[in-house]
């Protein structure tokens, strides 16, 4: 039998299917052994330093608020709460009176934390709406519209919060990892710790 | 009473699955036999025995149903995934919402449908278009081969009639999510597709196995691909229905793994449903043709098969455990691998017509619409499996999601839209373009006088622009229809003296337009997110949002609190619309909540409303006062995205109705 280009041709689903087949042996083979797992996001990185991420812009249009990269973490001065969250989330909205009324008081006391904000797979204009309702409480916010950012941090869903020290050599490192919305309760009895603790 | 528990008690219905899968084996390997050695008796065993199969697995069927709805708690099953106080209905419809039920019910259907196979008359001379006696066995033998692999790995690692010891008091009741009339129906019709696929993959091993794939085979086989095709049309229909208004998040398409693993198979099953009439009418596009069927099984078996692994990353993935894994994977190599190495080896040596292939001509429409679906499908495919791939090959762990599907499948739909219109037109062989204008140009121009009102009225340019190719391929159906009939003799120009044919594929095109339409409405749909205490106004849409109260409910298994929604055209005073009346139900035996959304289905409009969360706030006086968190969306044209899916089912439907013309030929044969 003569090999032709219709033989190759026909071969070609076949060699396709036995590429996926040997990649899916590998994947539950993985599974079993535990290196595998799909549904694996980063843990947690609570007392690690701030992750690599992509650079998250800032919303269009929104002077004063700039985005959000890796650099930002370098040099801050003082802790960093930052805020995963997205206007099509239930939960975020509850969160706004607390985050307001967090916004105010940073602005008047001498609170020393900062407020930043990573905003996950959202629409700009959606986001802009729901910061003009919020009060504009962020110094920072970094859209992450494809999600890359929010999976380089760990979260699982919205909202979320991160507690970032000021670490020079690390270039900030986390110390507390919150999920679901932020409260006063939480604020008081979990981030307050934290900020007093500081050296 | 005691009798029937008796009667179908579940050690019975494993012995039943078991004699089922014995059955199984028996169909697949003594009629191959018979039909080797020309020893007829042994290839007439296939229907028995595709028959027995069926009833013993029906026989199963009713023991798992008798013990869930007796309680039994001493199955695993049951006590996992039933509670007394879930209501009967969802005792019967659960069964089929975890691995082992799902699993059962596929390898019923499977049998369902070779039973259909079976009880079809078959060839004779008054019925020369029906299936040959022989072919029906080869077939039948290969099905039951597929099924006896299934049936092992029901009863080696999935079996759903295991005991359980201590027998607990009670189940842990259902996920509540589930407790859904949607999903009692849902997981049949769309399983039936997927299997149904099973049937034209048998028909393409067996032309492989032949040597012979030509106009006759393409002929028997297009029934059983339309019929397949159709079901599970209605199955993703249903599908994203369930997620519109039953997960309460407001879209109807998540581009999850697992509806990616329907919308695979349904690509190429469409791909397929088309180049068989190519087959059948030109005698081209064999090979191409054989590998769409065997792919488009290959991947509803990969699409039920592999979510369950626990491989990709999906919400619905029941169980996982990577020991039913492995089985799943040699299955899948087996049926799969095994089909395509067939098809590498066999499918050069297949005959086929030299005959030329213009490209203006409706099987040149067709292949163009081949090619573009196919690649419709390899970029969902890619889509799907590359984020597994990237952590197995790059330890990197990412997210593809409706960025990625959005930018690569718009711009394949819309061309393969603008086919679909003048596909219809054109004759077979070789279009004249003098007689191709005339007839396309009326389609043209409705379209062309609604450029200015689509722009008007959909909220971005795409979406007009998408729309107006929707409205090309829904006019072209229709003016092909009134065509056609003028171009019936005088006196005889009714509707219904058209081909069924001819009905079927115009109300199918439709089906696509009016669910296109659908979509680039939802495109506009506008939402907000409200915190609101009784008596809040908002407006959306051009409407005014009351919410009037909150009260308390109690469900059968569930608490509630219920949100009372009143919507009033234009303002606070205007007529009023609508009442709606989301709830937030708390399952206690759960711990879980779950929302139930409110709609108002109106022709052009959804108006959809989620109560997301109640919180309690008491002021100075002690008094306490509710406030809600409120969804609001207003979604044009939402329901015609499934009223499209439910007419291009029913078009593949109507092809399987015998035309008027075979009718009225066999009525006169019978008197001859």
């Amino acid at each position: 039998m003569r090999l032709t280009r219709r033989h190759l041709l026909a071969a070609l689903p076949a060699l396709g299917a036995a590429g996926l087949g040997i990649g899916f042996v590998r994947m539950l083979h993985g599974l079993n052994q535990g290196h595998f797992d799909p549904r694996a996001i980063n843990t947690p990185l609570t007392g690690q330093p701030v992750p690599g991420f992509p650079a998250l812009p800032p919303l269009p249009d929104a002077p004063g608020l700039p985005g959000l990269t890796r650099e930002n973490f370098q040099n801050i001065k003082k802790p960093v709460l930052l805020s995963v969250w997205a206007s099509w989330c239930l939960p975020c909205v509850e969160e706004i009176p607390f985050l307001r009324q967090l916004a105010a008081s940073l602005a008047s006391d001498a609170t020393p934390l900062e407020l930043w904000g990573l905003c996950y797979k959202d629409q700009p204009a959606r986001a802009a709406h729901w910061l003009e309702q919020a009060g504009h409480p962020f110094t920072r916010l970094g859209m992450d519209q494809d999600g890359q950012g929010a999976i380089d941090w760990g979260v699982t869903g919205v909202p979320e919060a991160f507690l970032i020290m000021p670490d020079p050599q690390a270039g900030g490192r986390i110390v507390w990892h919150g999920t679901g919305a932020l409260t006063e309760t939480i604020y008081q009895t979990q981030i307050i710790p934290h900020l007093e603790a500081k050296p | 009473m005691a009798f029937l528990t008796t009667f179908f008690c579940p050690e019975g219905g494993h012995f039943a699955l078991a004699l089922a899968c014995a059955l199984a084996f028996m169909q697949g390997v003594l009629p191959l036999i018979g039909l080797r050695r020309a020893d007829s008796p042994l290839t007439a065993l296939a229907r028995p025995l595709a028959l027995s199969q069926c009833l013993a697995l029906l026989f199963a069927w009713v023991c798992l149903i008798m013990a869930s709805l007796g309680d039994d708690f001493s199955l695993k099953l049951i006590a996992e995934t039933s509670a007394i106080n879930k209501p009967w209905a969802y005792k019967i419809a659960g069964l089929w919402g975890n691995h082992e039920g799902s699993l059962l019910l596929w390898v019923t259907l499977l049998s369902l449908w070779c039973a259909g196979l079976a009880l079809l008359p078959g060839q004779s001379t008054t019925r020369p278009e029906k299936l040959p006696d022989r072919l029906r066995a080869r077939i039948l033998a290969l099905l039951g081969l597929v099924g006896a692999g299934f049936q092992l790995f029901c009863l080696t690692t999935s079996n759903p009639f295991l005991r359980l010891w201590p027998v607990p008091a009670d189940g842990m009741g259902m996920n509540p999510l589930l407790q859904d009339p949607g999903l009692a129906v849902h997981p049949p019709l769309l399983y039936s597709g997927y299997v149904g696929f099973a049937v034209p993959f048998a028909f393409a091993i067996s032309a492989l196995l032949e040597g012979k794939a030509d106009t006759l085979w393409a002929r028997y086989m297009r029934p059983w691909v339309i019929s397949a095709w159709a079901l599970l049309t209605l199955g993703i229909t249903l599908g994203s229905w369930w997620s519109y208004s039953v997960l309460g998040w407001g879209g109807y398409w998540f581009w999850d793994p697992v509806e990616n693993a329907a919308l695979i198979p349904w690509l190429t099953g469409t791909a397929l449903l088309h180049s068989v009439l190519v087959v059948e009418k030109r005698n081209l596009l064999q090979g191409w043709c054989l590998l769409l069927a065997l792919a488009t099984f290959a991947f509803s078996l990969s699409g039920t098969f592999l979510v369950r692994s626990g491989i990709l990353n999906s919400v619905h993935a029941f169980a996982n455990d990577p020991a039913r894994g492995l089985f799943i994977l040699g299955l899948l190599g087996l049926y799969g691998g095994g089909s395509l190495l067939l098809f590498a080896i066999r499918a050069p040596s297949l005959a086929s017509s030299q005959s030329g292939f213009a490209p203006l001509s409706r099987e040149g429409a067709l292949l163009l619409n081949n090619i573009l679906l196919c690649t419709l499908c390899a970029v969902v495919l890619t889509g799907t499996l590359y984020p597994p791939f990237m952590q197995l090959l790059l330890g990197r762990t990412l997210s593809v999601g409706k960025p990625f599907f959005d930018a690569t499948t718009i711009p394949l739909t819309l061309p393969l839209l603008a086919v679909m219109g003048a596909s219809m037109a054109l004759p077979w062989r070789q279009a004249r373009t003098d007689r191709l204008i005339p007839r396309l140009a009326p389609a043209l121009l409705v379209t062309a006088g609604n450029i200015l009102p689509a722009f008007w009225l959909f909220s971005t340019p795409l979406a007009a622009f998408a729309a107006l190719l929707a409205l090309w391929v829904i006019s072209s159906a229709l003016l092909d229809l009134i065509f056609r009939l003028y171009a019936l003799p005088e006196g005889n120009r009714q509707l219904h003296r058209l081909p069924r044919s001819l009905w079927a594929a115009s109300l199918a095109h439709i089906g696509v337009g009016v669910t296109i339409l659908g979509l680039c409405g939802m495109a506009g749909s506008q939402e907000r997110l409200i915190e609101a205490k009784p008596g809040t106004h908002t407006t959306l849409a051009g409407r005014d949002w009351e919410l009037t109260a909150l009260t308390p409910h109690h469900g059968p298994n569930y608490e509630a609190v219920e949100a009372h929604l009143t919507i009033r055209q234009h303002d606070a005073h205007g007529p009023l619309l609508a009442e709606l009346e989301p709830q937030i139900r708390l399952f206690p035996q759960q711990g879980q909540k779950t929302l139930h959304v409110a709609i108002l289905h109106r022709p052009l409009e959804d108006l959809y409303a989620a109560l997301g969360s109640v919180k309690e706030e008491h002021d100075p006086q002690g008094q306490s006062h509710y406030s809600a968190i409120l969804r609001l969306h207003e979604n044009p044209l939402a329901s015609w995205i499934w009223l499209g899916g439910i007419i291009m089912a029913l078009g593949g439907g109507l092809h399987l109705l015998p035309s008027r013309r075979r009718l009225m030929h066999s009525a006169r044969k019978a008197r001859s």
